[in-house]
């Protein structure tokens, strides 16, 4: 039988990393937010000539646009953002760009003003409030039974947490460096997943339960490493097949869904980390009350490498 | 037993033909699938009325003069399905798939379409517009002891292009009753001055780019016309003025345009990932499960056509992001029949016989199944609330909608459908070899 439980600092040490590197990130390049949150202008064209995207910034810069935004999509179009532009700006902006790179075509235009831009990312916020609280109650009620019923509560949402702080970093990184942005499809995404990954550690901790009931040994380990392995089929088979289907989304739609599918794919694969090797070890731990522990075996591995 | 087990796939296999019948046929007078915006391109605007001139109380009988003015102007365009309705205090919402227009032609929609006319003000007067032909002050007359504004609110429906003797461009309009009176005070005044037209802030500009302010010849009490427009202005101005004027200027709060060539693309390319997405789902299913496996693969065809047959009859507006939930659902579908078919290997396992260890498998993965799906619910539930208190509503509610649909269909295929094969297949010759059933049955002690 696998020892997984026994490499759980391991998995801890991932983890911590992935999400230092998503924090760091997060501290200097900050997140980018959409139009739909922050207010202007989003144009999708697509140029009949090779253009570069540096030139493009360049001459759109020239144009008095200093604080355009261009993001060169995997299909060759371009999604240029600007400030809100009313259609004699736009119809402006885009003869100039014709005029410098030769014929180009609009696929999408999409305007939101300050009004109800304040407007979405207020609701926005709010119902990433009410689906942290609702998922709280999730919680609370499927975890009556167990033994403990805070301690996997906590671990739970601690999981949750992971997954989210993995997508921000995961966006901030990309919007660093491909000017990827929040919109709402992202917070669609990533409550989506956040409630996608919650069932997993359900099915895990179910599973503990269980095992417990049974009493298949007096070691809380040896339980949670059994529950582990059994449920192991089933997380990684639903996430598996939930992948294939996001990955065939990200290669055969991309463009303005590219996004939210990426979100998607990060987010579950977080979501299956995290329900598999974050939060049933958190159990452990606080069950044998290793915390100590796991501090002092940070600088041992630091030391061997 | 074998009688219930075939009366099930009787009554499995009639859905499916029912649902594949409304997927192919028009049934219910639904001929087609409702698509969104971002898939057959079009465009959705709303607007916000400047109601700050109005007076109160009358703030909603001003909004419906501006969606009948709305509605005047794009039913011309030919659009099948046309949205055009209030929205809130003082929003409109304008929704018109399909629609390919220029951005001209979107401003036109919005112009209020009122026509003023002006005299040249005197050095101590205010003026309301100013160009290079001098400051001017509305024309106005008394009538009936009330100062009145020469404007087009009373021109007749019936404004046209017509050519003049010298073959120029002229708008021809007729005054009603009050503007007979108005214009016939203001014309017998200003003989020989001229009358500047200004539309909004702006004078009406000539095909030669100059603003129009012809000279007053002759008293003018019914029928006018405006020269030197170019024809197209002409004709636009022409159409706008009998679709009627706004009551108020609107304003754009958000729009979004998409091209009908962009939308088909993307239907296309959401048909490739889920066909493409369904196929590798299948055979993983086929290899890790085997026969189970590839009857959940047949039940998953039965979900595709049972889910999209829903989206159709409800009907389900679909969006991009919509397709993306359908797809994602269809990774999640699986999820209940993996949970299955995992205790069914387990009851396998301690020693039970196939159709023991099935029911078994069903009974025991039934309460995962329900609580597992209880937070996908919550959160389409929030979402779909989000969805509809934004003005972006269509990706978000499409998304939802389609993921609740989805995830709930999957519980009756994993539950009914991929039981009922498998039970009927117990039933068979087959069923002996266990092999068929998992790779892992010789491992017992795992």
């Amino acid at each position: 039988m696998f020892d997984i439980t026994g490499k759980r600092f391991w998995g801890f040490l991932i983890a911590g990393v992935v999400i230092l590197i998503g924090v760091i990130s997060l501290a200097t390049l900050g997140l980018k937010s959409g139009i739909e949150f922050s207010s202007g202008s989003m144009m999708t064209v697509s140029f009949e000539e090779e253009v570069d995207q540096r030139s493009l910034e360049q001459e759109l810069a020239n144009l008095g646009h200093t604080n355009a935004i261009v993001q060169h999509t995997g299909a060759g179009d371009f999604i240029i953002r600007t400030r809100e532009l009313t259609g004699e700006d736009k119809t402006a902006l885009q003869e100039a760009l014709a005029a410098k790179y030769g014929q180009l075509t609009e696929a999408e235009f999409y305007s939101v003003s300050p009004m109800v831009a304040t407007e979405t990312a207020e609701n926005a916020a709010i119902a990433v409030g009410v689906a942290a609280v609702g998922i709280l109650l999730y919680i609370t009620w499927a975890f009556r039974r167990m033994p403990k019923p805070f301690r996997y509560g906590t671990c739970a949402i601690v999981a949750l947490v992971h997954d989210a702080l993995v997508a921000l970093g995961v966006f901030s990184i990309l919007g660093g460096i491909l000017n990827w942005q929040i919109n709402l499809m992202f917070i669609t995404g990533i409550l989506a997943v956040i409630g996608y990954s919650v069932n997993n550690t359900v099915v895990v901790f179910d599973r503990i339960r269980e095992n417990l009931k049974l009493g298949i040994s007096p070691d809380f380990e040896v339980i949670v490493n059994n529950s582990l392995i059994e449920s192991l089929g089933r997380s990684l088979n639903t996430s598996l097949t939930t992948l294939f289907v996001v990955l065939a989304l990200l290669f055969f739609v991309g463009s303005t869904i590219q996004n939210f599918a990426v979100v998607l794919l990060v987010g579950i694969i977080a979501g299956t980390y995290s329900s598999l090797f974050i939060a049933p070890h958190l159990l452990v731990v606080w069950e044998k009350g290793e915390w100590g522990r796991f501090i002092r075996w940070l600088p041992l591995r630091a030391a061997r490498a | 037993m074998t009688r219930r087990n075939i009366l099930a796939l009787m009554a499995v296999l009639a859905l499916f033909a029912f649902a594949v019948c409304t997927l192919v046929l028009p049934m219910f007078g639904r001929e087609q699938m409702r698509l969104g915006l971002d898939l057959q391109g079009g465009i959705h605007i709303v607007y916000k009325a400047d109601l700050s001139q109005v007076d109160p109380g009358e703030e909603a009988s001003v909004i419906d003069g501006v969606v009948a003015v709305l509605s005047n102007r794009i039913n011309p365009l030919g659009v099948t399905e046309p949205v055009i309705q209030k929205q809130g205090q003082d929003r409109i919402l304008v929704e018109l798939p399909g629609l390919s227009i220029t951005d001209k032609e979107k401003e036109r929609l919005s112009r209020v379409a009122l026509l003023e006319f002006g005299e040249l003000a005197a050095e101590d007067e205010e003026a309301k517009w100013e160009n290079e032909l001098g400051r001017w002050k509305p024309a106005t007359a008394v009538i009936d002891g009330e100062e009145k504004e020469l404007t087009s609110r009373y021109f007749k429906e019936n404004t046209y292009v017509a050519q003049d003797s010298m073959r120029g461009i002229v708008l021809r309009f007729e005054w009603d009753e009050e503007g007979s009176k108005i214009s016939e005070a203001v014309t017998s005044r200003l003989i020989d001055q001229p009358l500047g037209i200004f539309e909004g802030d702006e004078a009406l500009l000539g095909e030669d780019g100059r603003p129009i302010a012809p000279f007053v010849r002759s008293v003018i009490s019914e029928i006018g016309q405006i020269e030197g427009l170019s024809y197209n202005e002409a004709d636009t101005l022409s159409k706008l003025l009998n679709a009627g004027r706004l009551p108020v200027p609107l304003e754009i709060l958000y729009d979004q345009t998409v091209s009908p060539i962009l939308g088909a693309d993307f239907i296309d390319m959401s048909l490739k990932a889920g066909i493409i997405g369904i196929i590798v789902v299948m055979l993983f299913m086929i290899i890790y499960y085997r026969v189970p496996g590839a009857l959940a693969s047949l039940s998953l065809i039965f979900y595709g056509s049972l889910v999209l047959a829903i989206f159709k009859l409800v009907p389900v507006t679909l969006t991009l992001a919509g397709l993306g939930g359908f797809i994602l659902s269809i990774g999640m579908a699986v999820d209940a029949n993996v949970l299955i078919f995992e205790r069914m290997k387990e009851e396998f396992r301690t020693g039970r016989r196939l159709g023991a260890a099935i029911e078994a498998g069903f009974d025991r993965a039934w309460t995962a199944i329900r609580d597992s799906n209880v937070t996908t619910f919550i959160v389409c539930g929030i979402l779909y609330w989000l969805g509809s208190s934004i003005v972006a509503s269509a990706p978000v509610m499409g998304f939802a909608l389609t993921l609740f649909i989805g995830v709930a269909v999957s519980m009756f295929t994993a539950i009914v459908v991929t039981r009922t094969l498998l039970r009927l297949f117990v039933g068979s010759r087959l069923a002996r070899r266990t092999s068929l059933f998992t790779v892992y049955t010789g491992r017992k002690n795992v």
